[in-house]
């Protein structure tokens, strides 16, 4: 376990995917160090929602290794790897609508608590899941509208709701599923903020499309094109590379 | 702490009971003497209010779309039904072994069934349903066929009260099971579990993300639903000491299914309210039309889904905004 304590918190090698005769993942060997700010890019179509799927067990590799704090999972269902502290948010938005922000973020951690399956005792009763809630929803400033249904929110909020859900989890590495799309940029400050003051144990990765929020946020960044790793570096090393600059940064130039 | 915060309290307070939740329990007591006459009726109104109940926690709450929930409440009625007509007519326990039956096929049948969702989901339920109809028809020399079971000798409660004629003994029991099954779904909807059900039914992709046991919370509620259902097939069979192959029927599944849409679905009382005036209203307009009552209680439908979407409480909701 020695080297688990050193090692990545998160480690893929060989990480395969096809549907049908459409390769979506191409042996992806990509490795997240603990505590890091890892953007993973490309151009649509790249596999970036792939792979975090095949990350969090919502798909099943064709082949491949996918070991948590050195831990093979590759086999554990979804479930079991949130308790390991592999976390994720979702690019469209996936909340409960119709519930309150409180009762979306305190879902999230009656199941990392564990009472979750509790058949009897009332909810309401659980009062440390209920301040921990609150708690956290006065870190990210959403308290003032805690009661209210996330469905009526403007939607820059509701991405708020999405990272406030997945941190209610505890998470040891986060990916972050485009956290800004779809937000007006006057908005979208706030959410970079928010991701910024995360705890620095927290392992980053952050898909994102917005050049600008991953050459803010990223220490890292890794180019995934059609299912494979292109190049990976440092920011100012990818954004010289002249190959990224072709298939990915040059297009939006070209635009 | 935070804990003089309004949202929170408010929040944790969401389980107290409110005054509004008196009015079934009050209306059923009052009309035991106002109406002595109708209290077979009645009895038969208290069993089915808990069969849509039933079907009320797995739709309205996890979101499972039903169409086979006569399979629970015709293995509830035929499991008391046979036990009396073979000369076991003890009351409560047929009951429990109704419930019982019924839960084991709940849970068997789930697990096969609750892998699916949508239109599959609705098709395997069918399937469920009416296999175990086929199979009762198949069984006559124990089920009665198409006959029907005869032959049941209930016994009194607790050795006690007799199940008479004008119906008083089966209203009373009825209701108290009613309201002991009331008590302990209204427990299990307050309950993390019943939120975490909401959940499921609200984004099933995100309690996933969330690391929850879909599949088990799913399959757990399915069960106690079908034993909800069996005990209410149960309390049927044993108040009316009749079962027949209708209780296993389609047409069982999709008319609780109607009661509890015109009462409004995910609420805990759209049972309490939609099953009474469908059974009321079929009792009346069976009386003065005996010919054409189906199709004044599909008027009724037709008013409901046109001008109370959710049901008469959503419409409650809609006066009250």
């Amino acid at each position: 376990m020695s080297e688990a304590a050193n090692g990545p918190a998160l480690e893929t090698r060989g990480l395969c995917k096809s549907f049908g005769a459409l390769q979506v993942a191409n042996s992806i060997d990509f490795c997240l160090e603990r505590g890091a700010r890892h953007a993973l890019i490309g151009p649509n179509g790249a596999g970036k929602t792939t792979f975090v799927e095949l990350v969090t067990g919502a798909l099943r590799p064709n082949a491949g290794q996918i070991r948590l704090d050195g831990d093979d999972v590759t086999q554990l269902p979804q479930a079991a790897r949130v308790k390991r502290g592999l976390v994720r948010t979702f690019q469209i938005t996936a909340l409960f609508p119709h519930l309150s922000i409180l009762e979306n973020v305190s879902l999230a951690i009656c199941e990392r608590q564990g009472i979750a399956g509790g058949l009897f005792r009332p909810a309401g009763h659980h009062r440390a899941a209920i301040e921990e809630a609150h708690a956290l929803l006065e870190r990210l400033g959403l308290e003032d509208e805690a009661l209210r249904p996330v469905n009526m929110l403007a939607y820059g909020r509701q991405r708020l709701v999405e990272i406030a859900v997945s941190l209610a989890l505890s998470p040891k590495v986060l990916l972050l599923d485009e956290p800004a799309a779809g937000v007006p940029s006057g908005e979208s400050g706030t959410i970079i903020e928010v991701i910024e003051r995360l705890p620095s144990d927290i392992a980053l990765l952050i898909i994102e499309h917005d050049m600008d929020l991953v050459f803010r946020l990223a220490q890292r960044i890794t180019v995934l094109v059609q299912g494979s790793v292109l190049v990976e570096g440092p920011p100012e090393e990818i954004a010289r590379d002249p190959e990224v600059r072709r298939v990915y940064l040059g297009e939006r130039v070209a635009r | 702490m935070s804990a003089g915060n309004g949202a929170t309290i408010a929040f944790a307070r969401r389980h107290r009971l409110h005054p509004f939740e008196a009015l079934p329990w009050v209306a059923a007591i009052v009309a035991f003497p106002l109406f002595p006459s109708y209290l077979p009726l009645g009895a038969q109104i208290l069993a089915t209010i808990l069969f849509a109940l039933s079907a009320d926690l797995v739709l309205g709450y996890a979101g499972i779309v039903t169409l086979g929930h006569a399979a629970f409440f015709g293995t509830g009625a035929y499991t008391a039904g046979i036990l009396a007509a073979s000369g076991w007519g003890e009351p409560i326990s047929g009951l429990l072994a109704g419930a019982l039956a019924a839960a084991v096929i709940g849970v068997v049948s789930g697990f096969i069934v609750l892998r699916t969702s949508g239109l599959t989901l609705l098709m395997q339920t069918l399937v469920v349903a009416t296999l175990l109809h086929e199979a009762a028809n198949r069984a006559s020399s124990v089920t009665g066929g198409d006959d029907g079971l005869q032959g049941m000798q209930m016994w009194p409660i607790f050795g006690i009260f007799r199940f008479d004629l004008f119906g008083r003994a089966a209203y009373i029991y009825c209701f108290v099971v009613l309201f002991l099954c009331w008590w302990l779904a209204r427990r299990i909807v307050h309950s993390p579990f019943g939120r975490s059900l909401t959940g499921i039914r609200e984004n099933v992709l995100r309690m996933h993300a969330i690391g929850a046991p879909v599949m088990r919370r799913r399959l757990v509620i399915y069960t106690i639903s079908a034993a909800f259902a069996g005990l209410a097939g149960a309390l049927i069979a044993q108040t009316t000491a009749f079962v027949g192959l209708g209780f296993l029927s389609l047409d069982r599944s999709g008319t609780v299914l109607i009661m509890l849409i015109i009462g409004g679905v995910g609420r805990l009382y759209g049972a309490f309210i939609g099953v009474p005036l469908y059974m009321i209203a079929q009792d009346r307009f069976s009386e003065v039309a005996p010919v054409y009552w189906y199709f004044w209680i599909g008027l009724l439908m037709v008013l409901v889904v046109v001008f109370a979407r959710g049901g008469i409480f959503g419409l409650v909701d809609r006066l009250r905004r």
